[in-house]
């Protein structure tokens, strides 16, 4: 039975890595054919930070079983400190691609100490507090970032909160303004990069997901007295699913920061934290395929929908509750259950 | 179950490239009909020889918490296109304006569909940060883009094809401190701004900056936030116990009516100062006018003037949306006028590609005079920053009047 | 700002939290989902009274009871399309089903009503002698608003009776019944379905209220009014302990006095933050909320 069990488990994430790979392929190769609208090309990359959003969140919402509703604070992190490293680096790393990864992986590693902060209190709560708790977070980290202040000049950096008061040399440079975020990026995200992120990802949860740290993690959730009366340290086990997923929103943070010339702090807000758990429920909790289709899907469907003029949000969230509805009510779903054959075991999630 | 969704959505996402396939080659060969857009003006049927039309488009929030801003933009540019093409003269327009929600990303989707769409010559974005992403986008595609209202310098900064039809923030703040104190207004001023707005800040920025110099001693300075801007009260009694004779507001007017009342309420009447973020706020629905009585501020356009092009646009406004035209309106307004203007005097043709065009617009900006609703005899430098005199305004019986 | 005059804004700011808290602890009490488009039903609970006041002229109680009406349809009419369907779902599927509401909520209110702002009078003022409008009470150098204290009467109006509502009588009973236990309040013959039904009608009417008292204590309206005092609501309800009717009426109050005196002792920029901070460290004391019931885990 495990054994059988552990070959499905591989092949879903075959076919996760497939997939991926797939629409990689096939987007590269429309693009090098010249037969990509601009509009398509302009998405790729926050797709891609989209996607990843959406992974590392389900790996809190799904795996840990926690309701997050912080994450693009995480990614705010990730963004703000990423793109510094990108400036920063400007003079010393030539190659656009090598520091894009630098900023990748520092943006990482800033959100995944931030995630470990914020985790210290947050894990010690359970279900809607926990969730108000990551909100609360996801508000004070904004709110932070708004007023503050950092430049760099030959001394090195200069940090000051609520005023723009950094005593600079004359030919410092502001790097981030406070409510202006960070302006004049030079843009060295690209797709190709988004991609290698993705399945980078991948690797990382579907490695953490098959080892005993990831069936620790899932016994918490699926029980937590359970796992905690065999012995299994509760604590550790979140904070390492939690920290993983911060440090992934990070990267996605600098990706995403660094496929605009401008952004400021209250993009990595309240709603887009919502706009990313839609995904990740829609795409259903533990499935990180779906994740990934839903993030692809809904973020280009906002603006396929352009022909519909004004009443394009509106036709919008018509979409998401009819999907919801179809994806999770009985009756809709034994309807189109008729139409699939013989499947039982994978159809639960 | 999970493949039975993963399929469905795997339809939608292939449905939705096939649109943005078809939306592209509709701009390949032209023959299959692109995508209508949130305001589009079809083209003219079969255009009278020498006459050309040129696809203009633009960006701005139609939908969000800043929807007032863009819809303004879009009613007023679909205004002056109609006129423009109605009047049978050589340079018309197909105009075609996108949706950003105020939001950086969304905004570089909504240009890019634009440019699918061959958008020729540009209104740039209506809000300052999406603008500043477009002005990136329209800079490294060659697109000239002339925005009406996104005022933050770093939308034009180092960037030769990216003009302004409003006055850029600094631009505000200094004249703003310079009026204060060259009227002798008031020497203890307080501020409150909004700490989570690029607009906002900007202002106040120059504002603290040029006080000082000008004997205007600032003994207040608090913020709101978005989410935070209901209750002033203790923005307000802080002006007030600190003793501020002027208070300085440098926001929009929405949150600004609530300032008004919650003064009133608390028994404060200093003096009010505005910038053209403020103009709008006579013509709030079910708003007390006398609450704004005194209120000053400088904006480049008043809906109240007896200017007869003015009357004729707030006129036609009114009848097609309903409301009062705002500033933004205004200078939305102005921008395609400049537009044409320079079109028709640049020779330009409408088969010439969006970088030709762009060559030729820059010349002609920055050579050019323009008489609009917001200014007469607007001229633009090389940085695309525009010169027009700001008018100082004081509210009196629930409406503006011109202060000297 | 004297320390009584921050209390009394305080108190005025965050009675307006309580009385939308209360409808949304109600229905997370009983149907024990997160109602996120409850801010948009108050928002437009405040367009139609707005409507009802301006261009109907009907007096300001009648403009209320329509509000109330309306809203009370519009929740049901919600409750029966978008969150009936998926009585077995999952609750997150809920919550994401109630995001889209809201979505819908929103921009339905955009299309119908146009993003100009519009001010929304003021119901409860007197005039003086000689004329002039009063909004308020001047107590000395204190002043309270007629607004603020209506606010706090008819929560604790509203609290009283939803507390002898679901205390007492046959559908009070099922409420509780279905907020313990869905399946056995099923096989004890109570009509689940209809349960949940009443019970957004009665978030909904509710939120029609708040929507009237919201807007009179700040009144810009526009179609996103709903949504930024939805979250602060949101927070005021878990901060009292979420599902607790009195609890929400105290996180609600509480969470108006700190924002406000951290606006006025710490920093107006960082007030949202501080408020946060707060919530983060009662929550960590009192990991169940103010007054929230301490639930034991059965092993």
């Amino acid at each position: 039975m495990k054994k059988l069990n552990l070959t499905k488990t591989s092949r879903n994430n075959f076919l996760t890595y497939g997939f991926v790979i797939l629409f990689y392929i096939v987007l590269q190769s429309i693009a090098a054919g010249g037969h990509m609208s601009s509009m398509l090309k302009g998405q790729l990359v926050p797709i891609c930070a989209y996607v990843v959003m959406a992974i590392s969140l389900n790996l809190t919402v799904g795996v840990l079983g926690e309701l997050s509703l912080g994450h693009a604070g995480f990614m705010s992190v990730g963004a703000f400190m990423g793109t510094t490293t990108a400036i920063a680096l400007k003079s010393v790393v030539a190659s656009p691609t090598l520091r894009l990864i630098c900023a990748l992986i520092v943006g990482a590693i800033f959100a995944g100490i931030v995630g470990f902060l914020v985790g210290i209190p947050v894990l010690r709560l359970n279900g809607d507090y926990l969730a108000i708790v990551t909100l609360a977070f996801g508000e004070i980290i904004k709110s932070i970032f708004n007023n503050l202040y950092l430049g760099l000049d030959s001394h090195g950096f200069h940090m000051s909160l609520l005023d723009n008061k950094l005593h600079m040399e004359p030919e410092g440079k502001l790097i981030i303004g406070g409510p202006m975020g960070i302006g004049g990026i030079q843009k060295i995200a690209n797709f190709t990069v988004g991609f290698g992120l993705i399945m980078v990802c991948l690797i990382v949860i579907f490695n953490l997901v098959n080892s005993r740290a990831g069936r620790a993690i899932m016994a918490i959730r699926d029980n937590r007295i359970a796992a905690e009366s065999v012995g299994i340290p509760i604590t550790k086990y979140k904070m390492m699913a939690f920290v993983t997923s911060a440090a992934m929103a990070g990267a996605a943070g600098a990706l995403f920061a660094l496929n605009f010339s401008t952004f400021v702090a209250n993009k990595f807000d309240f709603n887009t934290s919502i706009l990313v758990l839609v995904f990740v429920v829609l795409g259903g909790l533990g499935n990180m395929l779906g994740s990934i289709v839903a993030a692809a899907a809904l973020t280009i469907l906002p603006e396929a929908l352009r022909q519909f003029a004004s009443y394009r949000m509106l036709v919008y969230a018509i979409v998401l509750i009819l999907v919801m509805l179809i994806r999770n009510n009985p009756t809709i779903r034994s309807f189109f259950d008729r139409f699939r054959l013989s499947k039982k075991g994978g159809a639960e999630e | 179950m999970k493949k039975a969704l993963s399929l469905m959505l795997a339809l939608v996402m292939v449905l939705a490239l096939v649109a943005c396939g078809g939306g592209n080659s509709s701009t390949d060969n032209g023959s299959s009909t692109p995508a209508p857009a949130e305001t589009s003006t079809p083209a003219p049927a079969e255009a009278p020889a020498g006459v050309q039309v040129f696809k203009l488009g633009g960006t701005g929030p139609l939908t969000g918490g800043a929807a007032i801003y863009g819809q303004a933009c879009a009613n007023a540019a679909q205004i002056a296109v109609d006129e423009i093409n109605a009047a049978g003269g050589n340079v018309q327009f197909e105009l075609n304006y996108q949706d950003d929600a105020h939001d950086a990303e969304k905004a570089v989707n909504a240009y890019n569909t634009l440019k699918d769409w061959g958008m020729q010559v540009s209104l740039g974005s209506v809000t300052s940060t999406p603008c500043v992403a477009t002005s990136a986008e329209t800079f490294s595609d060659r697109i000239f883009a002339l925005t009406p209202s996104a005022s933050s310098t770093a939308v034009i900064a180092d960037k030769d094809n990216q003009f302004q039809m409003c006055f850029t923030d600094p631009n505000q703040g200094s004249a703003s401190a310079q009026y204060i104190a060259d009227k002798n207004l008031a020497t203890k001023v307080a501020v409150i701004w909004k700490n989570d707005d690029v607009y906002s800040k900007g202002v106040y920025d120059t504002f603290m900056a040029a006080a000082p110099g000008l004997g205007l001693e600032v003994v207040s300075d608090t913020t709101f936030q978005d989410g935070n801007d209901t209750n002033f009260s203790v923005q307000i009694a802080d002006a007030q116990s600190n003793g501020a004779e002027l208070v300085f507001l440098p926001m929009y007017y929405t949150p600004a009516s609530l300032i008004f009342a919650q003064a009133k309420a608390a028994g404060y009447a200093p003096i009010w100062f505005g910038v053209d973020g403020m103009d709008g706020i006579l013509t709030l629905e079910g708003f007390d006018t006398s609450l704004a009585e005194g209120v000053m501020l400088l904006t480049p356009f008043n809906a109240d003037s007896d200017d007869a092009r003015t009357q004729a646009f707030v006129k036609k406004y009114q009848e097609k949306f309903g409301d009062v035209p705002n500033q933004f309106a205004a200078d939305a307004y102005d921008c395609v006028y400049a537009y044409a203007q320079a079109l028709e005097a640049s020779g330009a043709t409408a088969d010439m590609s969006a970088e030709q065009i762009c060559d030729l617009m820059i010349q002609q900006f920055t050579t050019m005079t323009f008489d609009g609703l917001t200014g007469d005899g607007m001229t633009w430098d090389a940085s695309g920053e525009v010169t027009k005199s700001p008018k100082g305004m004081i509210i009196e019986n629930g409406a503006y009047v011109g202060l000297d | 700002m004297s320390f009584l005059d921050s209390l009394i804004s305080g108190i005025s700011l965050g009675s307006v939290y309580a009385i939308i808290a209360l409808g949304y602890t109600m229905v997370y009490g009983i149907a024990k989902m997160l109602n996120f488009a409850h801010g948009d039903v108050i928002m437009v609970g405040a367009y139609i009274c707005f409507f009802a006041a301006t261009r109907f002229n009907l007096p300001p109680l009648v403009g209320i009871l329509v509000a109330v009406l309306l809203c009370t349809v519009l929740g049901i009419t919600i409750e029966k399309l978008a969150y009936a369907p998926l009585r077995s779902a999952p609750s997150l599927a809920v919550l994401i089903t109630a995001i889209g509401v809201s979505y819908f909520l929103q921009n339905a209110a955009l299309l119908l009503w146009s993003p100009n702002p519009k001010v929304f009078p003021n119901f409860f003022l007197t005039h003086a002698a000689d004329g002039t409008e009063q909004t308020g009470l001047e107590l000395g150098s204190l002043r309270v608003s007629y607004v603020t204290l209506v606010t706090i009467v008819v929560c604790v109006v509203i609290m009283a009776v939803l507390t002898f509502f679901i205390n007492n009588g046959k559908l009070g009973k099922a409420m509780r019944a279905v907020s313990e236990d869905k399946d056995a309040a099923r096989l004890m013959g109570i009509n689940v379905n209809t349960t949940i039904s009443v019970t957004f009608a009665i978030g909904s009417g509710l939120a029609a209220i708040a929507g009237v008292l919201y807007m009179s204590a700040y009144p810009t309206l526009v179609p996103t009014t709903g949504s930024m005092p939805g979250i602060k609501a949101f927070t005021a309800a878990v901060f009292g302990g979420i599902g607790s009717i009195p609890g929400a009426f105290l996180g609600g109050l509480l969470l108006g006095v700190i924002e406000i005196f951290a606006k006025a002792y710490i920093s107006t920029q960082l007030s949202d933050a501080v408020v946060f901070a707060v919530l983060i460290i009662v929550l960590l004391v009192k990991p169940t909320g103010l007054l929230g019931k301490q639930i034991r885990e059965k092993v």
